[in-house]
């Protein structure tokens, strides 16, 4: 079975990190409420007794508990559902997750996985469509993948799960269907830290956030047409960014846009603005674009959702900008 | 019953907090201090064995030294050393000590609750044969966290004791002015699990009702709630001055006079036959250990400014180090 492939869904990829990985390591557990959807029933028919923890609607304390289990020699995951449930965890995540191996002076390892599942373009208006992964960035400590592909998915889960830090990991639901080849090998993991660079180009590079990539990549395809050269990273990792393929690209192509579909202020995006400016300004031709989510809440109503998000004709405009700057 | 030894050594740890935290008052140190509630402490710990975990509070000096951790990096950590038990990174309300299983001081009141029931949770799924105890005040149980975590732990049988060190004060707010059921440890009852309500003054009372809670959680019947009534001697943190007063002289010099955990203590070792000679041995004893450990404090390092990165990750990748 070594160096096999296979054939799996972003939501399939999941659950096989998560089988491949408790059956590597008995001190992995899962908790989390109503576990039984999501791709996790099958963990709960392959691994009975004291490894499946479903809980009660107590997120701040749950995530606590997992805490407190990883200090004492476990290596929890835990669903946390629905991204925007982070918020109720987030005492537990920043004050305690992030915070513990420094302030006991390395006393105690934090290996715990937060799965944040994020239900946005859905119809599910703003209290559950949230893209929160920005927001943790700004507390130290924590590590915050992002994967956009089954491969990542499950290459990223299982670095995550064999981390011995606290790791946000955000899962994408319109990727859930998005199918891929992905190796069968327990020991193939995705390192934290690596961005991927999914297209070689000249002219632009175009950072991808999470979901994003699909319509980065059709926009790159499109501008091939037209002569336009574009390089395509998706960082995978926000925390650790992996700034040097970043600045390596930018160098080459002088011209930056980032596509995100989180909300705009002191986001990824302004962040990796940020970086290049400090550490590449004088490469660069035009101006850095960020191409958002507007700040907006998302809407109920499918007309004005449809307008929230960036589409690949934003990232064409944007790109056109740059070019005849 | 405590042996004649473990009495000793009892009244010895209450020693060492009380001098520890004297010694801080004594150099002008701010922190928050445990003094009159020692006997609340000390006899819980009593009741554990070495292995068993706990977390604690802000007040976190007597935890620690509770479960008989050594004075010296405590104090080192005091004044922000390198040499302290946290490398200088915790201080006065984080006093971790992984060496006699204290596995957090949690500054967030009631942060620690959830923490200590993940401890249990490990031990279930690990079946090793220990117990988790979680200190936590009055005020903490009035955090969503204490009623989600004691839920959990009662659904799941975890071998887990809440220990409240209920001083009827969360800082300047009397326990009369914030809840609804004043006598916590009929709270238990709402979640299933036996409530225990205890003198926290007298520490072989305590260390009674809280080896039977850990007896109940090693052999697999679950969580107790207990609530040891204690008082605070001192103001809610050394230096912090409160212009209108929240409790009265009078309340205080009561407890001080009359509820003294270490006066009464010894008062009952005597009438248990120890000697009045014996106890004072202790008590010196424990003096040298404390200058003992404030020389070494004063003597050791601050922390190296290239140090300053460190512990933040196991495995730092495109981080400083």
């Amino acid at each position: 079975m070594q160096n096999a492939n296979t054939k799996l869904t972003y939501k399939q990829a999941m659950t096989e990190a998560h089988k491949e990985e408790m059956l590597r390591d008995k001190r992995v557990i899962v908790m989390g409420e109503d576990i039984v959807l999501h791709g996790n029933s099958e963990l709960i028919d392959m691994f009975p007794g004291k490894r499946i923890w479903n809980t009660p609607i107590s997120e701040n304390a749950f995530t606590g508990m997992a805490v407190g289990a990883a200090m004492t020699g476990l290596r929890p995951v835990v669903d946390l559902t629905v991204a925007s449930f982070t918020y109720l965890a987030s005492d537990q995540i920043i004050n305690q997750a992030s915070k513990l191996r420094f302030m006991t002076g390395g006393q105690m390892q934090i290996p715990v996985v937060f799965r944040c599942c994020m239900y946005y373009n859905l119809g599910m208006a703003a209290q559950h469509s949230d893209r929160p992964y920005s927001m943790f960035m700004n507390s130290p400590g924590l590590k915050i993948l992002l994967p956009s592909t089954p491969a990542n998915m499950k290459g990223l889960l299982k670095s995550a799960i064999r981390d011995d830090d606290p790791v946000l990991i955000f899962e994408d639901v319109n990727l859930w269907d998005q199918e891929e080849w992905v190796s069968t090998d327990p020991e193939v993991l995705i390192p934290i830290g690596e961005a991927e660079i999914k297209r070689q180009g000249t002219d632009i590079t175009i950072v991808a956030i999470g979901a994003t990539l699909n319509i980065v990549l059709e926009a790159a395809q499109v501008l091939d047409t037209q002569g336009i050269s574009a390089e395509v990273i998706d960082p995978r990792t926000l925390v650790p960014l992996d700034t040097e393929t970043l600045i390596t690209s930018v160098k080459k192509t002088g011209r930056l846009i980032i596509v995100d579909n989180a909300h705009r202020t002191a986001s990824i995006g302004s962040e990796i603005a940020a970086i290049i400016v400090e550490k590449a300004f004088k490469f660069l031709r035009a101006p850095i674009q960020r191409v958002t989510t507007p700040d907006v809440h998302v809407p109920y109503s499918p007309t004005l959702e449809a307008l929230v998000y960036p589409k690949c004709s934003d990232i064409l405009g944007t790109v056109n900008v740059l070019i005849n700057y | 019953m405590l042996t004649t030894e473990r009495q000793c050594e009892m009244y010895r740890r209450m020693q060492r907090i009380r001098q520890f935290e004297e010694s801080l008052i004594i150099r002008g140190t701010e922190g928050h201090l445990a003094i009159g509630q020692e006997a609340a402490i000390v006899g819980a710990c009593m009741a554990l064995n070495d292995n068993d975990y706990i977390t604690g509070t802000h007040r976190s000096h007597g935890h620690p030294i509770g479960k008989g951790a050594a004075l010296r990096p405590l104090m080192a950590e005091m004044l922000g050393k390198v040499t302290g038990i946290c490398k200088g990174r915790g201080g006065s309300m984080h006093f971790a000590d992984s060496t006699v299983g204290v596995i957090s001081e949690s500054a967030i009141v009631g942060g620690g609750i959830p923490l200590a029931t993940g401890a249990a949770l490990s031990i279930t799924v690990l079946a090793t044969d220990q117990v988790s105890l979680c200190f936590f005040g009055d005020g903490a149980c009035n955090e969503g966290a204490f009623s989600e975590a004691i839920n959990m732990a009662a659904i799941w049988n975890l071998p887990v004791i809440y220990f409240c060190e209920n001083n009827h004060y969360a800082m300047t707010t009397s326990i009369t002015q914030s809840h609804g059921q004043p006598d916590i440890a009929k709270r238990a009852e709402a979640f299933g699990v036996p409530g225990i309500s205890v003198d926290g003054q007298n520490a072989d009372a305590v260390y009674q009702v809280t080896a039977e809670a850990v007896s109940r959680a090693r052999d697999g019947n679950g969580p107790t709630l207990i609530e040891a009534k204690t008082y605070r001697f001192e103001e809610h943190n050394e230096g912090l001055e409160v212009p209108t007063p929240y409790r009265s002289e009078a309340e205080i010099n009561h407890y001080r006079t009359h509820c003294d955990p270490l006066v009464l203590y010894r008062d009952h070792l005597l009438k248990e036959g120890i000697s009045e000679h014996q106890l004072l041995a202790i008590t010196v004893e424990v003096a040298t250990e404390v200058a003992t450990a404030i020389k070494f404090a004063d003597d050791s390092p601050f922390p190296d400014d290239s140090s300053l990165y460190d512990y933040m990750y196991s495995d730092p990748i495109n981080y400083p180090n």
